[in-house]
């Protein structure tokens, strides 16, 4: 899947990911996808809760070694 | 999206933790695209003092509450364990080591992020506080204007 924007959002806590996360997608345009690097532990509820409320489309998580990845991509 | 949800917060204490996390979920509410008010009333205000000391006119009691309230979200104390002032600084430090934002970043991000903050004009008043003495950018307010934001909104807390 191509990927139009990282945002590395490792190392920092809430509510950090979630606003850069807000900041980010309205850099992109509808249907671009965004891929968010976490290592907060709630990231993974957070984000999904909130892409589910802003309509965007949560396409892939995964985690390694702690580090989890999110690709949102933007309604 | 046609019309944006509201988030309503009546901020009525002066502790750290308790304003930390009024502020935490402002920011939040404002990712999930809300207006977001935060009412500041009673020591709540002290989260919109000015850090540094301005010389106002003041009466005796004013002067006294200006004193022995804390100047500006850094000083406030915290709500359990302050220890007198120990407590803070220990939070402070755990809150570095975990990248938690401190209090006076979490109010700035806010503003960025176009919170309304409002001060409540009456319990200003009643502790002697100015306009001069709070942060830049804010609105004055009462309790109808309050209301107007939370009779249509969708979140609110009294912290």
């Amino acid at each position: 899947m191509k990927i139009d924007k990282v945002l590395d959002a490792k190392g920092i806590a809430c509510p950090m990911p979630i606003v850069k996360t807000k900041k980010a997608i309205q850099e992109l345009e509808s249907g671009q996808v965004l891929q968010i690097l976490a290592t907060d532990k709630g990231s993974k509820a957070d984000l999904t809760a909130w892409a589910g409320s802003q309509g965007h489309q949560i396409v892939e998580t995964s985690e390694e070694s702690g580090v989890f990845s999110f690709l949102i991509k933007k309604k | 999206m046609s019309e944006r949800k509201k988030t309503t917060i009546i901020l009525f204490s002066g502790d750290y933790d308790k304003a930390m996390a009024a502020y935490i979920i402002a920011n939040g509410a404002a990712a999930y695209d809300h207006e977001v008010t935060i009412f500041h009333t009673f020591w709540g205000l002290n989260a919109l003092r000015k850090d540094e000391q301005i010389p106002m006119k003041k009466s005796f009691m004013e002067k006294m509450f200006g004193k022995m309230m804390p100047r500006g979200a850094d000083r406030m104390g915290l709500s359990n364990m302050n220890f007198g002032g120990l407590g803070p600084k220990m939070i402070k430090g755990v809150m570095k080591k975990h990248h938690a934002v401190p209090l006076p970043q979490l109010i700035e991000m806010a503003q960025e992020q176009d919170v309304k903050l409002i001060a409540c004009t009456m319990t200003m008043d009643l502790l002697g506080l100015q306009k001069e003495e709070l942060m830049d950018g804010i609105e004055y307010a009462g309790v109808a204007a309050y209301l107007a934001d939370a009779e249509d909104g969708n979140v609110n807390l009294f912290i």
